[in-house]
């Protein structure tokens, strides 16, 4: 892991050297993964249709074969990442993917804007995991990546499976049922508390948003009628004509200046809340998972009470676990941060852009 | 301009209040008083000024002013009164009449119109208007005395009644459809407006539940704490402006409204003249058939038929006597019908010079006027996108910061 030592300019130990050591987002000079996902496409066959997306990735690591790839993707198989990913790394946190379908609103399942909305989660979703120090060098990740269609197929038929995935759950229930709660650290109470708080929140928000965005788009309907009331008026007048066609082409101005403003809107602010109320499920997930796992932690630490080394070498294997989540979430918790900044810089200056615009619309 | 009593006095409708009395039915009703102020000027010298007299209104009142000013000026277009109810709300303004809302501007609308008659040259001068403006007892009586309601035309109030006028002029066919244009645009106008207050008001006030929600985070938070809270209550601060510039708006509605109903003023000095012209080619119709009748009976020529010539056909002539005496009847009817006509050509020439120059003097009127309204909803709008500015940039800073 050469970045550590590069990035780390504080004291090896403390907290926020941590936090700097899974910055994301460097900047390009220090990533070494590009990928982007575009050009949806619709197949038809005999039995569905679907559609793939463009996966390319640019890359400098020596671990790629070839610097550049180019592979089609389905639905499926990002679903098939993640759920890899989340069995590889059951106390990391994965990104969220977008959903199957969306219930609410008339929106058809391969509409345009449906589409080039999943597009959009879909990238995103293959960026964080570019971005994230652990996750970014899984062996699944890579072969998504570079992998052509019928590898991919034959690849995804090998390995554990839904076995292995069974044997999980049943322990998940079954810790669950032990009520793992016991020796919880302070941190993760904490932070089970503020997740209950701040998914709260953000649902709140994420229908705020919405809401804003629909009236919005009324009072945005409503000035496409106004201003030409007043261009109709001026073929009655002579001398007020001039001033109202002003005022015409001032809200005809205001209008356009509106659509950016929604666009704005939905462009950044909406997908933004969208993904963090879906990485609220995901959270709870891990922070369960963590439970989970102390939970054999300290059924095992019961068990084997006399066995001291083999004791020794399963709380260390735990142990080392705990650590991996505890570092996951200061380094989510960063990126948060970070990121809702981003999210509001984005959506005010759309909104400051929008109320400078119609000033000097408005000086006529 | 000519001098008016506007410029020789001040006044102002200062005050309304709430009044409970016995109608012409007896029975008991609350309506709204409104107190009119006067207060002489001298208009050279400064801080010279007479007392203040006063007296009190109400709305029923001013619309038995203004409709006597109607009928007895048919050639002016007569400034018009404040809505007698409250029309084109949006959904926070109320309808109600006693809304304390609805009276202050019905105040300010009914100042208007006082000062508007009083700039008026001609309309300034009536006496039953400056008796409005200082008589408080016996100006109903003196109203009802005048006997306007006797030449008020009934025909009139049948708006849209159209008369076959087989000359009209052309002018006032132009204007009438004008008037029509003007009062269709305007009150669509009004309309789409009172549904734009509406939706801006909505996503105003949908921006205000982020203060509450960024406030309830901000709970949560370690760093982002402060910026959301600050954030928060920027929002508020924004959601809670629009109510101010949604009331100012309300003002510029107003002044629209004002051209609303002069649209209707100007449509009635059209139709009079219109209602006149029919009169004068009725007149003038109803002469030439009498000319005709007399010609017939002094040469015994039927030329056109007539039940008269069959039944005289049927039963015999009439008598030589008969026939003088119906001839002199109907000679004396054409000379007074002559003679009428004759005054009423002069009325009508006369009304249409007074009535062009009070339209020309309205057109001049109206577009300074809707020109400043346009200029002030632009100025509003401005300081609208202003505040949104400085609320937003405020924002922008403590997102910033989180």
């Amino acid at each position: 892991d050469t970045s550590l030592a590069e990035v780390n300019s504080f004291s090896p130990i403390s907290p926020s050297s941590m936090i700097n050591q899974y910055k994301f987002e460097d900047g390009p000079e220090l990533r070494d993964l590009f990928i982007t996902v575009d050009d949806p496409e619709s197949h038809i066959t005999a039995i569905e249709t679907f559609i793939t997306y463009r996966v390319v990735t640019k890359t400098t690591r020596g671990e790629f074969d070839s610097s550049e790839y180019e592979v089609r993707r389905r639905y499926q198989d990002f679903l098939w990442l993640k759920s890899k990913l989340e069995e590889a790394h059951p106390t990391l946190i994965i990104p969220p993917l977008p959903e199957k379908f969306i219930m609410k609103g008339m929106v058809e399942r391969f509409s345009d804007e449906f589409i080039e909305t999943r597009r959009k989660a879909l990238h995103k979703f293959l960026n964080r995991i570019a971005d994230h120090p652990t996750l970014t060098f899984n062996e699944d990740f890579k072969i998504f990546l570079t992998a052509q269609a019928w590898e991919l197929s034959s690849h995804k038929k090998q390995g554990p499976g839904l076995l292995s995935r069974m044997g999980q759950t049943v322990r998940a229930v079954a810790s669950s049922v032990r009520g793992a709660i016991k020796n919880r650290p302070e941190m993760f109470t904490e932070m089970n508390n503020y997740m209950e708080t701040f998914s709260q929140k953000i649902n709140l928000l994420d229908k705020i948003a919405h809401r804003i965005y629909k009236e919005e788009r009324e009072y945005f309907n409503e000035m496409k009628e106004y201003g030409p009331i007043h261009t109709l008026w001026s073929a009655s007048e002579e001398d007020v004509a001039e001033s109202l066609k002003g005022v015409a082409s001032c809200i005809d101005r205001c209008c356009r200046a509106t659509e950016k403003r929604m666009a704005g809107l939905s462009e950044h602010l909406l997908p933004i809340l969208h993904e963090y109320v879906l990485y609220c499920e995901i959270l709870m997930g891990v922070l369960k998972r963590r439970d989970q796992i102390q939970g054999e932690l300290d059924s095992k630490v019961d068990a084997l009470a006399n066995k001291k080394t083999e004791k020794d070498l399963f709380s260390e294997e735990i142990g080392k676990l705990e650590d991996k989540v505890e570092r996951a979430n200061n380094a989510l918790k960063a990126d948060w941060d970070r990121w809702k900044q981003n999210m509001q810089w984005d959506m005010r200056s759309t909104f400051t852009n929008v109320a400078e615009n119609n000033l000097h619309y408005y000086e006529e | 301009m000519e001098d008016c009593l506007a410029k020789k006095m001040e006044i102002t409708v200062s005050e309304a209040e709430k009044r409970t009395g016995r109608n012409a039915m007896n029975i008991q009703e609350t309506y709204t008083a409104y107190l009119i102020e006067t207060r002489a000027v001298e208009s050279q010298s400064e801080g010279q000024c007479g007392p203040v007299e006063s007296l009190w209104r109400r709305y029923s009142e001013f619309e038995l002013l203004r409709n006597y000013l109607s009928v007895t000026y048919p050639h002016i277009v007569v400034p018009p009164l404040p809505e007698k109810r409250a029309d084109f709300v949006w959904h926070k303004l109320s309808a109600d009449n006693m809304d304390p809302d609805f009276v202050e501007r019905r105040r300010i609308g009914l100042e208007n119109f006082l000062l508007r008659v009083a700039s008026h040259p001609i309309l300034c001068q009536d006496k039953i208007f400056y008796a409005f403006l200082m008589q408080e007892g016996g100006w109903k009586e003196m109203v009802n005395e005048t006997g306007f309601q006797l030449k008020a035309d009934s025909r009139l109030k049948a708006l849209n009644a159209t008369f076959r006028v087989k000359n009209p002029d052309k002018r006032f066919t132009e204007l009438k459809h004008y008037s029509d244009e003007l009062q269709s645009v305007i009150s669509h106008l009004l309309r789409v407006r009172a549904r734009v207050a509406d939706r801006l008001y909505g996503v105003y006030k949908v921006h205000g539940n982020y203060g509450r929600v960024f406030s309830e985070w901000s709970a949560i938070e370690k760093e982002m704490g402060d910026g959301l809270q600050s954030a928060g209550h920027h929002m508020d601060v924004y959601a809670a402006s629009i109510d101010d510039i949604l009331e100012e708006e309300e003002h510029y509605a107003d002044q629209l409204k004002e051209y609303l109903f002069y649209a209707e003023a100007l449509r009635a000095v059209c139709r009079k003249h219109e209602l006149m012209q029919y009169d004068l080619e009725m007149a003038a119709q109803d002469l030439t058939s009498k000319k005709q009748q007399c010609e017939e009976l002094a040469t015994g020529t039927v030329r056109t038929f007539s039940l008269k010539g069959m039944t005289s056909k049927l039963f015999g002539q009439e008598t030589p006597e008969q026939r003088e005496a119906k001839i002199k009847v109907l000679e004396e009817q054409i000379q007074e019908g002559e003679e009428q006509l004759k005054s009423k050509n002069l009325e009508g020439r006369d009304f249409v010079k007074s009535a062009w120059a009070d339209i020309e003097r309205f057109k001049e009127q109206k577009n300074h006027d809707l020109k400043e309204a346009l200029i002030s909803y632009a100025v509003m709008q401005i300081s609208m996108c202003k505040k949104g500015i400085q609320v937003w940039t405020n924002a922008k800073e403590c997102f910033s910061k989180m």
